[in-house]
Parts: structure tokens; C-alpha cells; sequence
């Protein structure tokens, strides 16, 4: 029986809590009486009969008709997946989406379909690479669809292939991929590893065009969504994508939503350990511990980040549901919350967190200083339900060496971000306004995006939009152990040790702070009351 | 003229004599014991007395408890990580496709169910493959149903069967009461098993009509049946050659197949025999066409074009020239098209 998350009150007995630092740790020892560290419940007992469930939620359907009665000879069928930003670190073959579109396309061959088209739906991430797509999907699906070219990925940018749905009452234009608007049936295939995903948000973000999604993804709308974990009413950035949902519903093509969630066992042997409650760790344990941060010391970056790279993940699936995309998704909500959800009382005046070596914006690339921030206070920051779990004017403690380094394939046009408007801004709002277009429309940004591997030329902005909430919540970000000069330009503090960080903090929070620390991974949402 | 077309005749008279030398001191040595018989050797039999004859233990009565204690066991996994392993990478080089759709019941380790693995079966070379490209937890507990009246027809063939591949002898015509028991014994002790449904090597490089074997054990044993398709041995060391010619073959593993409650062997061994065709049609083509076919009942058969004669051989060449895999061929020389 896995044990439920818990917050557990630091004391003089507490061992040293285990923070990430990119692509290595660091054991730092936390101010005991003042300070608490929310562990994650540990993983949920996967499904044992995957496949069979996958065929069961294909045939009992929620409110709508199974899969098999929606199939017919001579339709046009087309299947959506979600990108390589899902799940992170990647699972272990066969992936989840290899399974479901396997079976998918089980009972479309049933049914005698022949025009069958996959796509990655990308948004404005990266185009996969082969290997990338033959992990997500299997060897199978890759060489039956893709030389014919009927696997491919979404191009947010050509615009023959993009089709407008309609309009929402707040002037949201719901534009998508014409193929799968013109689609008998549109069946997406979907992995929720945090709450902020599924539902409406697959089709109307990983299918749409920049006109769309530049409605929601900006710094006003992320700047009004409090938060991407919790209750979808005080997220502006889920309302607008519900509105859109809306159009599509009604005007778009039929749609077979199918969810699935993942357990929390992110790490395999020897790496284990890092998910472990530090008193729990066993001689074993900390010998690797040891062993991994003083080799790591010593490894030469790039060797380090390939070696985390390419772990993967033994995440095994909890549940898979499938229907109408509404229903669909409430309910994969509750299993996602039954997995990650630890209630916590009450909000601290310093929240620290470990940034690992990856976010759903790099894998297999570089961590760079602009998604450090965006991994803390976009997405770390957000992990929470009701109250943020720092208060406001409080102070956010990131761990991580923000190293000013990019990856010229995947993020040319943050190199320029980087250079040209962070010196200018640091204003989602502002940088939106003033920068904004013109990194969106440079024609040498879309040529990478649509031909090579690279992240859209906008996406800077909306991996900066993502941490506009906590952005603007924070009274201060400090960063430990980061590039000082590079942290500075991301207009956060940097300090060399823990000590000086709550120093740092003392500014802004007095001598006497409490302390939070998310102790991630694995993932975990705080239910803050 | 002579000395240069062989030896001379003095070299020949030499040789003689030099034999004759040697012959001498052997008849010496060895009369005592031409005179040696019984009891240091078989006794002759009386005229008019007939001898009962004695219980075979040859053939499916051969009895191979021995190849599953220890010693040989450890000398089984000696065998397969390196000469066996060796040679099936020298000889046909098997690219291992499928094992994905083992992973649920892989990762249940030591609880793994035993399964039935049910492969097409072109060449001796097929057990050999098999018993490197299972995948683990199966390979450490693999036997392989052998043809009784093949692998076990003397002493010596029956225990190197027996001690390399765990095989048991297997009646080929009628998978026998005895024979079952033996098996559903194995299986609960957690053995899986290698069988050919088709009863032996195709003789002609087509595959042959499945027999009930395999659906018939699943029946009686509750093991899963995991369709297999081989492609490419026939043409390495096919029935009927008599030396391997090396290249290169595909194991395509299927899903496991479980009998419906109430289905009979023949039905359950009929979607075997689908599930294997459909395989091989994913070898030759993909998995999308192939399972598109499986649903219309349009796969290719492995048994080959109902004409005989050489339209039948030609066909076979057609199917071979599709596949990558097989005896290896030369690089044809491709002139560039300058338009």
C-alpha cells in the first residue's frame, strides 16, 4: 500500500533534504522549528492488464458511443498525441501512447478504415525526432505510417493545412489543423502527468495555430491564472481554452478524447534514491548518493546532461478513460489529484524548491537560465491548489547552476531572448507588447521551427509567460548556485550557499521566516488551506 | 615419366614394408583380446530363443529429467551465452522484433506465467534462434518440443538435444496423453515451451497447415500461446540442404493468446495460425497493412499459392526477394539515374 503524501515539521534530528541542482544535488540542511518539507505520496499501484483496460475504455466509453460504432469504411480518421514534452523524464517502451493508438488502430483495421493519418500534436514545441517518435510510438506504427505520410507532426505555421472553427463571445479565434478538423472522427490520445493538461487544452494547444494560441498563452492571461494545478476557475488561461473547447465542440469534429495517468515513479535504479525520504536512505543508498554527486562534480557538463537524459522512467499507467472530452477529463483529474494531491496547512515566507535537469521544454536538450525560471516559478511554483504555498510578497528559493548555455538546434530563438529583450524586460506584459511579434513572425524562427528541430520562435516568450504568476506573487527569486551574471539578467538574486540565500531573504522576510521545501520529484500538488 | 605422376615403386615397397613392420607386434598385441567374449561382451543368443525385447527408451519415451537438475542447467546457460549465441549471430544474425508486446507480463519476473510460444518452423536453425531471442524471464526456463523420431532416435542425438536445447521428445503425429502430462508438469513448475504446430520443417520453403499441438497444450494447460513468426531461415539452412548458407532472419513476436472459455482446439488453433500468418505478413510489409489484412482475412498465407510445381517454387522466390532477410546477397550494382 503506497503512502499518502506528507508535511513533515523540520527539527534538529532532521537529516539534510535532498535538492536537485540541474544535472546534479545537493544535500542542504534546513532551519529546524520554522521549517516544513511536503513529501509526495508515493506511486500508485499501476493497472496489471494495461492493454485489457485500454480495450475497456475504448468499448465503455464515457457519454459517448464506443470507439468500434464510430468506425467505418471509407472515413476519414485521424489520431492526435501528445509531444515529446510528455512524460519527463520519458517512460520506458512501450509508451503509453504507443498502447492506445495500437489499439486504436486494432479496431479501425476491424472496421475496414483505411485513411488513417497520426500526428504529433506539437503546438509550438519542436518537431520529434525519428528515434523520438519510434520511443513514443514504437517501431510498429512508425514504419507502417510514416513512410506513406500519414504520420507526421503538426505544423502550426502552414497555413493551407489550418482551418478557422469559430469564434468565442471574448473574440478567442479557434484556428486548427485542417486534417483533423476535416476528420470523421479526431481521437486524441493523451498523457496527464500534471493536472494542467487534458481536456480541451490537448486539441485547442497541441493542434492549433500562433493566432490561437496567442489568445490565451500571453503575460495578462498567465499573469490571471492562479494556478495551472488547481480549480480551473481561477486559471484564465483554462477559461479561455474552455471557451474554445466550446467551439470546437460545436463546430469542430467529432471528438474521442482518450486520457490516461501516470503513476510517480520517475527514477530507476541507482537513481532510486532520489524520490526516497532521506531518513529512510539505506547505506546502499547513501553510497550512491555520494558516488553520483562527486563523479557528477567531476563530469563534464554535456556528459552529465546525456547520462540524464537518457534515463527513463519506469512510470506505469493508473488509468485510462475515454469519451466525451468533459467528462473525460474530470475524471482523469481525480485520479491524477489521488496521486499527487498532499494536503498542506497554511502558507510560508520562503519557498524553496530543486530544479532538475530537465522541464517539459527540454527534454533531450539543454536546460537553459530562461526555462530555469520557467521550471520554478512557472511550473514548480504552480504545484499547488487554493493558496500558492509561499504568501505573497514572499520570497521563492531556487536551486539550480544557470548556466548561461542554449541549445542551437531546439532554442535558437532564445539565444536571442536571452540577449536582446530580457536586457530590455523582464515584464511579461511589456516584452508581450513591445517584442512579441516580431520573434513570432521572423521568418528564419518559422524556417527552423517548420524544418528542423526548433522550438517555434515565439516560445521564449511563453516559456517566460508561464511564470508570470509567480513572477509577479514573489517578493524576491533567489537563486543558489547559479551564474550570478545570468541570474541577474533574469532579474532574480543569486547567492552561493543556502545560508546566503536565507540571508538574502531576510530583507524581505525578516529573520525568522518559515520555510516550505517541495521536496520534488516526484510530482506532487499542494492542497494549501 | 612415372616419377612425376606419383611415387616411385621403391617408395611403395619401402611403405609396405614398413607396415608389415607395425602390423607384426599389433596382431600380437591385440590377439589376447579377440579372444575376449562374454561377459566383456554381449552375449551371443541361442539358436530358437527368442528375446523379449527390451522397454525403448529412445524416441518419446526418452527420458530427459536429467537435462533439468543443475549441473546441466548451468551447463545449458554456458552453452547458450557463448558458442550457441555465437553461432546463431554467425549463422542468421536474428533481428528480435515484438518482444514490446511481452512487456506486461516481463515485468512480473519471477510470477511470469509460462508461456506457449508457437513459431512456424523452416529450419533446424529456428530452435536455435528461439532460444536466444526469447526474451528473459522465459529463456532461463525454455524447453523445446523436438521430434521424437528425429532428436531422439539415438543415445547420443537424444542427450545432446536434451542437454543444449531442454528438449523433449515429442510424438509428431498425435501429441500423445503421455507426452501432455509431461508438458502440463513443466508448466507448472513454471517451463515454458517451444512447439512448432506445424509438426516439422516445411519441406518446400512454404509453411504447412498448423496441427492442434500448441492450442490443444494452452487448452489443457492454461498457458498463453505467443504467435511467432521466423522469416528468413529457410533460405539460410532450409530442409534438405546440407550445408547453411549465412545471412540474416527476423523473429517477429506476436501478443499472447489466451483460449476463450469454451473454444475448441481446432478454433483456438485456427486464430493461432492467423495470428502467425499475420506476423509474417508484418515481416514482409508492416504492422498497419498486416493487421488491415488480418481483419478482411487477407494476409498473405504462409502455406503458399494452392499450385504446385514450379509456380509454386517461383512464387516462393517472389516472396523471398520481398523480404530483407535470408541468405546474404551481393550489393547490386545501382547505375546513378542522370536522367
Amino acid at each position: 500500500m503506497p503512502r499518502p503524501g506528507f508535511v513533515l515539521e523540520v527539527d534538529r534530528s532532521t537529516p539534510p533534504l535532498l535538492f536537485w541542482r540541474g544535472e546534479n544535488f545537493s544535500l542542504e540542511k534546513l532551519p529546524a522549528g520554522r521549517s516544513r518539507v511536503i513529501y509526495p505520496p508515493e506511486p500508485l499501484k499501476p493497472i496489471d492488464d494495461v492493454d485489457g483496460a485500454i480495450r475497456h475504455a475504448l468499448l465503455n466509453p464515457i457519454d459517448q458511443d464506443p470507439l468500434p460504432a464510430l468506425l467505418f469504411p471509407g472515413m476519414k480518421l485521424t489520431i492526435a498525441f501528445d509531444d515529446v514534452s510528455l512524460p519527463l523524464p520519458k517512460m520506458q517502451q512501450p509508451d503509453t501512447r504507443q498502447r492506445v493508438i495500437e489499439a486504436v488502430l486494432d479496431m479501425a483495421a476491424d472496421a475496414g478504415v483505411d485513411d488513417v493519418h497520426i500526428i504529433a500534436a506539437l503546438g509550438l514545441h519542436r518537431r520529434m525526432h525519428e528515434y523520438e517518435l519510434r520511443h513514443a510510438l514504437g517501431d510498429r506504427i512508425y514504419d507502417a505510417f510514416h513512410p506513406r505520410g500519414m504520420l507526421y507532426q503538426h505544423d502550426a505555421e502552414d497555413h493551407d493545412n489550418l482551418v478557422e472553427l469559430g469564434t468565442t463571445p471574448h473574440g478567442e479565434v479557434l484556428e486548427i489543423n485542417k486534417r483533423a478538423a476535416e476528420s470523421d472522427l479526431l481521437v486524441y490520445v493523451n498523457i496527464n502527468s500534471v493536472p494542467m493538461d487534458g481536456g480541451w487544452k490537448s486539441v485547442c494547444t497541441g493542434l492549433a495555430s500562433y493566432r490561437c494560441l496567442s489568445h490565451h498563452h500571453n503575460g495578462h492571461t498567465l499573469q490571471h491564472t492562479r494556478s495551472l494545478s488547481g480549480h480551473r476557475e481561477h486559471s484564465a488561461l483554462h477559461q479561455s481554452i474552455w471557451r474554445m473547447g466550446k467551439i470546437l465542440r460545436d463546430h469542430g469534429p467529432k471528438l474521442f478524447q482518450i486520457e490516461t495517468s501516470l503513476n510517480t515513479d520517475m527514477f530507476p535504479s541507482p537513481f532510486d534514491f532520489i524520490a526516497k525520504r532521506e531518513w529512510e536512505w539505506t547505506a546502499r543508498d547513501r553510497a550512491t548518493y555520494l558516488a553520483t554527486t562527486k563523479s557528477l562534480d567531476r563530469t563534464p557538463r554535456r556528459l552529465a546532461r546525456k547520462i540524464f537524459h537518457s534515463i527513463q522512467a519506469p512510470h506505469r499507467m493508473t488509468s485510462v478513460q475515454a469519451g466525451e472530452t468533459g467528462a473525460v477529463h474530470e475524471l482523469t483529474l481525480q485520479h491524477v489529484y489521488r496521486q499527487q494531491l498532499v494536503p498542506v496547512e497554511g502558507q510560508t515566507d520562503i519557498l524553496t524548491l530543486g530544479i532538475p535537469f530537465v522541464s517539459p521544454y527540454n527534454p533531450d536538450g539543454i536546460m537553459n537560465p530562461i526555462l530555469v525560471m520557467c521550471m520554478g516559478l512557472g511550473y514548480l511554483f504552480n504545484m499547488y491548489r487554493n493558496k500558492p504555498l509561499v504568501r505573497e510578497g514572499g520570497v521563492i528559493i531556487m536551486t539550480h547552476p544557470t548556466y548561461r548555455e542554449f541549445h542551437p538546434v531546439h532554442h535558437p530563438s532564445y539565444i536571442d531572448f536571452f540577449e536582446q529583450v530580457l536586457p530590455d524586460t523582464t515584464d511579461p506584459v511589456v516584452m508581450g507588447q513591445k517584442w512579441e511579434r516580431q520573434y513570432a513572425e521572423d521568418e528564419w524562427y518559422r524556417h527552423l521551427y517548420r524544418t528542423g528541430n526548433a522550438y517555434h520562435g515565439v516560445h521564449p516568450f511563453y516559456a517566460w509567460y508561464w511564470g508570470a504568476h509567480g513572477q509577479q506573487w514573489a517578493g524576491k527569486v533567489i537563486v543558489v548556485g547559479g551564474d550570478p551574471s545570468t541570474v541577474r539578467r533574469l532579474g532574480f538574486t543569486p547567492a552561493s550557499t543556502m545560508d546566503d540565500a536565507f540571508e538574502l531573504a531576510s530583507d524581505v522576510v525578516g529573520r525568522a521566516p518559515t520555510i516550505t521545501h517541495l521536496h520534488v520529484p516526484a510530482l506532487l500538488v499542494a492542497d494549501v488551506s | 615419366m612415372g616419377d612425376s605422376k606419383g611415387p616411385s615403386r621403391q617408395a611403395l615397397r619401402r611403405a609396405a614394408k614398413v607396415g608389415d613392420l607395425v602390423a607384426g607386434p599389433m596382431r600380437t598385441v591385440l590377439r589376447p583380446t579377440a579372444k575376449v567374449g562374454f561377459p566383456y561382451r554381449k552375449p551371443t543368443v541361442p539358436r530358437g530363443v527368442v528375446v523379449p525385447e527390451e522397454a525403448s527408451k529412445l524416441g518419446a519415451d526418452y527420458d530427459t529429467d536429467w537435462a533439468r537438475r543443475p549441473l546441466a542447467k548451468a551447463a545449458r546457460t554456458a552453452i547458450h551465452r557463448g558458442p550457441l549465441q555465437a553461432a546463431v549471430k554467425a549463422l542468421a544474425d536474428p533481428e528480435v522484433l515484438g518482444t514490446d508486446r511481452l512487456d506486461d507480463l516481463a515485468r512480473l519476473d519471477d510470477d511470469a506465467p509460462p508461456l506457449i510460444f508457437a513459431p512456424n518452423h523452416y529450419s533446424h536453425l529456428d530452435t536455435l534462434i528461439m532460444s536466444v531471442a526469447v526474451p528473459e524471464p522465459w529463456r532461463g526456463k525454455l524447453m523445446v518440443a523436438a521430434a521424437a523420431d528425429y532428436f531422439f532416435d539415438t543415445r547420443w542425438k537424444g542427450a545432446a538435444s536434451a542437454l543444449a536445447l531442454n528438449a523433449l521428445p515429442i510424438d509428431r503425429e498425435v501429441t500423445g496423453r503421455k507426452s501432455a502430462d509431461m508438458i502440463r508438469r513443466l508448466i507448472d513448475d513454471g517451463y515454458s515451451l517451444v512447439i512448432y504446430p506445424e509438426g516439422g520443417r516445411s519441406p518446400d520453403g512454404w509453411g504447412q497447415e498448423f496441427k492442434g499441438g500448441a492450442a490443444y497444450l494452452s487448452i489443457r494447460t492454461g498457458a498463453p500461446v505467443v504467435p511467432v513468426f521466423i522469416d528468413g531461415t529457410g533460405a539460410i539452412f532450409g530442409k534438405g540442404m546440407k550445408r547453411p548458407k549465412p545471412g540474416t532472419s527476423r523473429v517477429v513476436f506476436g501478443r499472447p493468446l489466451r483460449p476463450e472459455p469454451g473454444e475448441s482446439t481446432r478454433r483456438f488453433n485456427a486464430r493461432i495460425e492467423a495470428a502467425v500468418t499475420m506476423l509474417g505478413d508484418e515481416s514482409l510489409t508492416d504492422a498497419w497493412t498486416a493487421r488491415r489484412r488480418a481483419a478482411t482475412g487477407t494476409n498473405p498465407k504462409l502455406t503458399g499459392p494452392e499450385y504446385t510445381g514450379w509456380r509454386r517454387q517461383w512464387a516462393l522466390t517472389d516472396r523471398r526477394e520481398l523480404g530483407s532477410v535470408g541468405v546474404r546477397r551481393r550489393q547490386k550494382r545501382r547505375w546513378p539515374d542522370l536522367g
